[in-house]
């Protein structure tokens, strides 16, 4: 009987021992690892993936982050001897955290198919270190149908005034009306960044604008614009479905709100058309109005965080069947219909057009002659702490919204700027 | 000689204990000397850390986030460790009476532990911001809040665990002795600390030695109720996240976008080690003392 067992624990030891070697790896050919940094992207990124390995032979993995957890993710497969090919950079900060990491992409296949430099990531030596994949954009976004319905109309929302006068008239009616002004913009981790990330753009804009552009990140902010931060923050929270102490915890569905009618106004970004224009076809996008001067000329915030790198340390032929499937995903007329389906606009010459409202609306204001937002937001330096921290002063301020607690917001805001710039460059 | 190889088990011994010995090498004492390691260099990747000596240990023990949360992980700790230690105990107890249903309270009372950490976190954060929105507030308003709703949640957690070894040891109290204290007119008060006590001093030394490396360890429910809000903001700008225990101090600290913060991390990392098993290893040799030997 010993024997017997002796023998079975045996054969299983060495079943395990021969299964964990027996990893396979990919063809002497090269092979592509793309940790996408999108969780809506997924299920299209691993059908894109089959797709490509079915017509070249070309193995691609496709890894998601789950969102909010890029960076982490990123860093412990960074350190696997399969590290990622393909991995994104979004912003500066990234630049500065990952840039050694990424292969200079100036005059790459990739970098000819693009049709502006716009959206590319350059490191301090002026090496093209990503390259952006896609853009987008964000502001209020506005049913139409509700507008009218309250008796006013889109013409009325051209600047704070007018939006102010629309969004309380339709808040102080909202009993007779059946709709409230805004939807409810919670303050926990699924929904904050509309706000301490996009919604704080408005501030960095303007001051961004006074000092001529930013092309690294300021060590200190002057705050000069957070009157009119405060404004839309508070024409936001005061004017919507969900009393403004209850916005800590979250927990309501600001997208299904402003899907079934109940909000006119919804703070969010081009991503969200695939799902809102199904129940409000007619939904379109207004700039951040929030009473800065000329601001009847504003457009929409454009930019991307979705910027690809190409990882350094891969082999030379990972690092050409990368380059080869990027460009697949920009060239080839299957792969981008789909990506720019899910994506909406690609700065590349051979993609199709996008059939996004809030993309088009972009181009419109653009056409008018108004300024484009650029994401200065993009610049936060040691963005999750920052951003966190604005998150509790917020909810000290909805919960009281005395003189006191927008200082601490203030603080948070400007000082936290230049104490997170210090602790990420110190 | 001859004998070692005369038992075909001894003849394969290190078949056997090989693959633990090697999967232990890989996953624990290799990882544990390479953190160690990793706590005196600046590193972004672990494959390209540069030595750089004592400095990571220096700003670790000069950020005073580290020490806020030294504080307030200990009077966690300290507060959970005695009320889920005298509840479980109170639980053990009432049920080793004959309680009509014993078996059915101890299953009921065992099952909070088998739900993860991170699960936990939100039901609880989701049930006591039911309560608290009423007054217009919410646990992540104030730090009493997040700092007591914490201990609501591990006592739920983790009383029934303690509770299942103290029925243990409670049923190996001699019958004699307790009827022995009865025959001698002992009140119930003076059996339960004089006889009942000393007897199960052996849960007691494992259930206050869980309970307290439980409560410094503590991560995910950290993370899922309140993730270190409210904070405290300074006037420079800087924060203190009021509610943010060792564990996630350390996890804050790694992601920061520094270059320098992930062997800052790393060092907190080692001094967390050093601290718990120093509190840990104190506490066995306390109770220990306490034990009887029957």
């Amino acid at each position: 009987m010993k024997k017997i067992i002796a023998l079975a624990l045996t054969l299983v030891m060495v079943f395990a021992l021969a299964a964990a070697g027996g990893t396979a790896y990919a063809a002497e050919g090269g092979s592509v690892y793309w940790l996408n940094f999108k969780p809506e992207l997924d299920e299209a990124a691993q059908g894109l993936a089959k797709l490509y390995t079915e017509k070249t032979g070309v193995p691609v993995k496709v890894v998601t982050a789950a969102s909010g957890t890029y960076s982490q993710t990123l860093t412990s497969e960074m350190d696997k001897s399969s590290a990622p090919t393909l991995f994104i950079i979004g912003n500066q900060a990234g630049v500065k955290e990952w840039g050694e990491f990424a292969m200079d992409l100036t005059d790459t296949p990739i970098a000819n198919e693009l049709s502006t430099d716009a959206y590319n990531l350059y490191d301090e030596d002026g090496r093209l270190v990503s390259i952006g994949y896609c853009y987008e954009c964000y502001g209020i976004i506005v049913n139409p149908d509700l507008i009218e319905a309250a008796g006013h109309s889109m013409d009325e929302l051209v600047n704070f005034e007018g939006l102010k006068a629309v969004a309380e008239d339709i808040h102080a009616r909202a009993g007779e009306l059946g709709f409230d002004a805004f939807s409810s913009s919670d303050m926990d981790g699924s929904s904050s960044w509309r706000f301490t990330g996009h919604m704080a753009n408005l501030e960095y804009f303007y001051e961004e604008r006074d000092a001529g552009g930013w092309t690294e990140c300021p060590a200190e902010l002057s705050g000069a614009y957070m009157e009119n931060f405060k404004n839309l923050y508070d024409l936001c929270i005061n004017n919507s479905l969900t009393d403004p102490k209850d916005l800590a915890t979250g927990g309501h569905d600001a997208e299904n709100e402003f899907k079934t009618g109940k909000a006119a106004f919804f703070v969010n970004g081009s991503w969200e058309y695939a799902a809102v224009s199904e129940a409000v076809p007619n939904a379109t996008m207004i700039p951040y109005y929030c009473g800065v001067e000329g601001e009847e000329k504003a457009g929409l915030n454009c930019g991307t965080e979705n910027c690809w790198a190409i990882n350094d340390m891969a082999s030379d032929a990972d690092k050409a069947a990368t380059m080869d499937f990027m460009v697949w995903l920009v060239s080839d007329p299957e792969a981008a219909a789909v990506m720019v389906e899910q994506l909406g606009v690609l700065p590349y010459k051979n993609v199709p057009e996008s059939q996004n409202g809030f993309l088009a609306a972009a181009a419109a204001y653009t056409e008018d002659g108004c300024y484009v937002m650029d994401w200065a937001t993009n610049y936060q330096p040691n963005v999750d702490d920052y951003r966190a921290a604005l998150v509790s002063a917020l909810n000290a301020y909805n919960a009281d919204q005395s003189e006191a607690n927008w200082e601490q917001v203030k603080t948070a805001f400007v000082d936290g700027w230049a104490v997170q710039y210090q602790a990420a460059n110190g | 000689m001859k004998g070692i190889f005369k038992n075909p088990l001894r003849r394969w011994f290190w078949l056997f204990l090989g693959p633990v010995t090697a999967a232990f090498a890989i996953g624990f004492v290799w990882p544990f000397f390479q953190g160690i390691y990793l706590s005196f260099c600046k590193f972004k990747l672990v494959r390209n850390a540069k030595f750089i000596g004592l400095g990571n240990y220096t700003a670790a023990l000069k950020d005073p986030t580290f020490m806020h949360a030294f504080w307030y992980t200990a009077l966690f700790a300290l507060t959970s460790l005695l009320l889920i230690n005298i509840l479980g105990f109170a639980a053990a107890y009432v049920l080793t009476q004959g309680v009509k249903g014993s078996n059915l309270y101890r299953t009921v009372f065992f099952m909070p532990n088998l739900i993860g950490g991170i699960v936990l976190g939100y039901i609880w954060s989701m049930i006591f911001d039911g309560i608290l929105s009423r007054y217009g507030t919410s646990i992540l308003m104030e730090t009493k809040y997040g700092f007591w709703g914490l201990i609501i949640l591990m006592c739920w957690q983790q009383i029934g665990y303690m509770m299942i070894i103290y029925i243990a040891g409670l049923q190996s109290v001699p019958e004699d002795m307790l009827e022995a204290a009865k025959i001698d007119g002992a009140t119930r008060w003076q059996t339960l600390f004089r006889v009942t006590i000393p007897n199960v001093m052996p849960s007691i030394t494992i259930c206050t030695f869980l309970s307290l490396t439980n409560g410094f360890k503590l991560f995910d429910q950290n993370l899922a109720l309140t993730g270190g809000l409210p904070f405290i903001i300074q006037p420079d700008g800087s924060n203190i996240k009021t509610t943010e225990m060792l564990a996630l101090n350390i996890y804050n600290t790694f992601y920061n976008s520094n270059s320098a913060s992930k062997g800052v991390a790393q060092a907190k990392a080692v001094l967390f080690f050093i601290l718990v098993a120093g509190i840990g290893l104190a506490q066995l040799a306390y109770t220990r003392k306490r034990e009887v030997q029957q």
